[in-house]
């Protein structure tokens, strides 16, 4: 997030596009609900689904699954239009305007209506909204991210921001609500191909020289692979070995027949984890790791908010925390690490990474603190750009709309698109044993809009078959209006109705990320 | 800009304060106790309980220090014989009118109407005990309701649609019939409820209550530890009650602060049963003949090392690759990707940010 999760219900108008955030985010939907019901704030909500987020939303956009660039440059067109946009701060702050603003002329409410479905007038109204604020926040996950164009999405949802002057203020921000307790914080500790600690990157000789001093080792200077590279480059025999720490690819990643082939080719596949996982089961050795009540360490959440995890339990049996783990296997490989405990590595973290230097446990103990905090009296970031870009100048990007790589036909004409309830979380290897969730939540469901339903003789907690190129799952259907017609919804939490058995792998260019928010399927009753 | 501040008189101490503040805020700002019951921080202060009365000098009747906005020159007196005769009135009718039996009620030492009855040095009511006799409810596995012993403070209607915002409480009925509850007088597992926890949180007395804690430790005996939620990346605050070595249930504390303000979410709150469950691996594993092993750990370090080190001599350091995890810690991961980067001597090395 460029901004923090308190100013969300301060500010002024809120838009919020591909977050089903009551479900995902609950405690910051109520952030949100706050700002609407207590502060007089205006929502706008751009989903295909009829979320809960919806109740409570000035206007709610109903675009297709896919058309979100359309959608966006469809609102620009009328922010740039009616001379609704900051001059100045366009003006002084940025740079590829004119360039933006040609592609964008295309993309008249009129136009825009026939890609995205939504009516030209509720574009038109969402665009005064937003940019007659004042302030106002942008808030997205993975509606924005999972498609093959996801980083086109968030490009342009940042020039939105930018265009009305939005980045660098209280109140403002293009806002990212990260999925998972330390996705922000294996982010910027660089378990990512392409770069060490704080984004700094694995092919630059300066950086991979003070790494190498520091760590006293030669370091290769080739970026690695992501997730769905590595399992391909498994499937094709080039990678052969596997370490997987607190993941479950046999239910998360997109196509798992592929997933499946990819992990029994492996010579070795080790697996650390808290339970026996989809992924557990296939590995060669299965380390058990302690989990997050058992030991001591830090969390980034999306705000970018370093905090304490501390210690209530003794782990299980033989458990190990997973640092534990992997000082003793590095030692045992003749790589040396020790530490007596967590802080000392955080120590280690402060030296080599600018953004989190003056981050150290005394201080955590308070409170949390928010990076960029380069020094030990830094009060820490509320939010980012104030004055200037990271880059200098904020840079619009000039994108055009490319619509998802599957596409319904008359073989699958239905668009299926995925995410999570409420209750489960991803693989539901961690929720699916808690007692009054089951309660609540119990098995995967279907949703399907009634009249879909009907033509296909389906009722209500039937059994439908779902079936895609890649693959089949049959679940019981959940009749309603909640979808749009020839659209179904369905979770990932179930393995009985993996539903990553049927999307599909394509990727984003750019950050490969698999675009699991659309994909074409066929339904039937079962 | 400086506020000008006014000055009043409380329990014969002159006091100054800002406009717009209440008595009881003021009282409390300068460490005078005035006792509550339905004040609940975070949310509109309603005036229903009357147990924070007080004396003001000049008023028709004695006031809600809650509700009462300070006025200059105000003279008040928070310990007179009427404010204290319709505090034990309020409370005694409050105990009268419900099932309070301390012996096995969850809420013994944290109760705020029990609390009340000792500093108000009540021995019993004047009144008969009449329990209304509504059914304990039990229909759900999370969340126990016995609204017998609701006093209608009202706080968890608050923390509902103020806290939350999710709109699912609400009074119903009239008099003494009057209770709080879902629409259509619906149990909470039939209702719109997300079971995020803040009216158990928010009860003053054992009426809500968390069913899977019940007996398995008193308020004293548990110690709490603050911890960050493992679930979404909000990274909310929480407290994992501890006893006897067994997690007993998590609250959330509108003191911590940022970033949730004491909020929790019904994943953050009930779907911690994971932690304790006989699920969990305690053992390294090899598989041997197909089959996954118990073994130790020094076999298992001796396999892996083995294994990755002939691999690495056979066909590079980039046939190895590891995906690091976004549900482990900052100083994990940070470990993680160095033994990949250092030891096995390669870039791939990714999580599930995408996923």
């Amino acid at each position: 997030m460029t901004n923090s999760i308190d100013e969300i219900e301060y500010t002024n108008a809120i838009f919020a596009i591909g977050t089903n955030t009551t479900e995902n985010h609950p405690v910051i939907s109520s952030k949100v609900k706050r700002a609407v019901r207590l502060h007089g704030a205006k929502l706008i909500v751009a989903d295909p689904r009829e979320i809960d987020m919806v109740k409570y939303a000035a206007i709610w956009l109903r675009q297709k699954p896919g058309t979100d660039v359309a959608l966006l440059n469809g609102m620009m067109n009328v922010i740039i239009s009616e001379g609704l946009y900051a001059k100045e701060y366009v003006e002084e702050r940025t740079e590829g305007f004119d360039a933006m603003k040609k592609i964008v002329e295309k993309y008249t409410p009129a136009y825009a209506e026939k890609i995205t479905g939504v009516p030209a007038d509720d574009i038109r109204t969402a665009a005064r909204i937003y940019a007659k604020a004042g302030k106002a926040a942008i808030l997205y996950t993975m509606g924005i991210t999972q498609h093959i164009t996801g980083t086109d999405n968030v490009k342009s949802c940042a020039n939105l921001a930018m265009l009305c002057g939005y980045l660098g203020i209280e109140g403002g921000g293009v806002d990212p609500l990260r999925g998972q307790n330390n996705v922000q914080g294996a982010c910027d500790m660089g378990a990512l191909p392409v770069v060490f600690t704080g984004y700094q990157p694995v092919a630059n000789d300066e950086t991979r020289s003070k790494f190498e001093k520091a760590w006293g080792v030669a370091l290769p200077p080739k970026p690695g692979l992501t997730i769905v590279e590595t399992l391909n480059a498994a499937h094709d025999g080039k990678v052969k070995a596997l370490f997987v720490v607190g993941e479950n690819p046999m239910l998360s990643d997109p196509d798992l027949t592929h997933v499946k082939e990819a992990l029994n080719h492996l010579d070795l596949l080790v697996v650390q984890d808290i339970l026996l996982s989809e992924t557990a089961e296939l590995a060669h050795v299965v380390l058990p790791a302690a989990c997050f009540a058992e030991k001591e360490g830090t969390f980034s959440n999306t705000e970018r908010r370093v905090q304490r995890v501390r210690k209530a339990l003794d782990a299980p049996g033989q458990a190990k925390a997973d640092w534990e783990i992997i000082c003793e296997l590095s030692t045992h490989m003749g790589y040396p690490m020790k530490y007596a405990a967590p802080e000392d590595i955080m120590k280690e973290i402060n030296r080599l990474t600018p953004s989190y230097a003056g981050i150290t446990y005394e201080r955590l103990e308070k409170e949390g603190i928010q990076w960029p905090c380069p020094n030990a009296d830094h009060p820490g970031t509320k939010y980012l750009h104030k004055d200037r870009f990271t880059r200098g100048l904020g840079l619009f990007h000039a994108l055009d709309y490319i619509p998802p790589a599957e596409v319904p036909d008359a073989a699958y004409p239905f668009v299926m698109t995925t995410g999570r309830v409420l209750y489960q979380y991803h693989t539901g290897t961690m929720s699916r044993l808690s007692k009054g969730i089951t309660e609540r939540c119990p098995e995967s469901l279907v949703e399907i809009h009634p009249n879909d339903a009907k033509k296909l003789g389906i009722q209500e907690g039937q059994f439908a078959k779902v079936t895609s190129r890649r693959g089949v799952v049959q679940a019981k259907a959940k009749v309603t209006e909640r979808v749009p017609k020839g659209t179904i919804f369905m979770n990932f939490h179930f393995k009985e109705a993996a539903v990553n058995l049927l999307t599909n792998p394509a990727l984003d260019p750019t950050c490969k990320i698999p675009e699991y928010k659309v994909c074409a399927v066929k339904v039937e009753a079962a | 800009m400086e506020i000008k501040k006014i000055s009043l008189t409380i329990d014969g101490k002159e006091i100054q304060a800002i406009p717009g503040q209440t008595i009881l805020e003021v009282a409390r700002a300068n460490g005078i106790y005035i006792p509550t019951l339905c004040q609940y921080a975070g949310t509109t202060n309603v005036g229903a309980c009357r147990v924070c009365v007080v004396d003001v000098a000049g008023a028709r009747t004695l006031v809600a220090s809650c509700c009462m906005p300070i006025n200059a020159g105000m003279v008040i007196k928070t310990d007179t014989p009427a404010v204290r005769a319709a505090q034990r009135l309020v409370v005694e009718l409050l105990w009268a009118s419900g099932d309070h039996n301390c012996l096995t009620c969850e809420a013994n030492g944290v109760c705020e109407l029990q609390s009340l009855v000792y500093w108000l040095q009540i021995e019993k009511p004047r009144f008969n005990i009449e329990s209304p006799g509504y059914e304990i409810e039990e229909t759900n596995t999370m969340i126990q309701r016995d609204l017998n012993k609701c006093v209608l403070c009202g706080r968890c209607i608050r923390a509902c649609n103020e806290i939350q915002v999710n709109e699912v409480l609400d009074f119903a009925g009239r008099g003494f019939r009057t209770k709080v509850g879902p629409a259509f007088d619906a149990d909470y597992i039939d209702s719109e409820c997300v079971f995020c926890g803040e009216c158990v949180d928010s009860c003053p007395v054992g009426a809500l209550t968390f069913k899977q804690a019940k007996f398995q430790g008193r308020p004293w005996e548990i110690k709490k530890v603050k911890t960050t939620c493992t679930y979404c990346g909000v990274g909310c605050q929480l407290d994992l009650n501890i006893h006897n070595g067994k997690l007993v249930k998590v609250t959330g504390n509108h003191e911590y602060g940022q970033p949730n303000e004491g909020r929790l979410c019904v994943k953050g709150r009930f779907g911690l049963d994971f932690v304790q469950h006989p699920n969990r691996l305690t053992t390294p594993l090899i598989r041997k003949n197909g089959e996954l092993k118990e073994a130790s750990w020094d076999e298992a370090y001796e396999f892996i090392a083995k294994k990755l080190a002939s691999i690495k001599k056979k066909h590079g350091a980039d046939s190895i690759a590891g995906f690091s995890s976004a549900r482990v810690t900052n100083e994990e991961n940070y470990l993680f990707q160095k033994f990949m980067r250092a030891v096995i001597g390669t870039n791939n090395v990714d999580h599930c940010a995408r996923l």
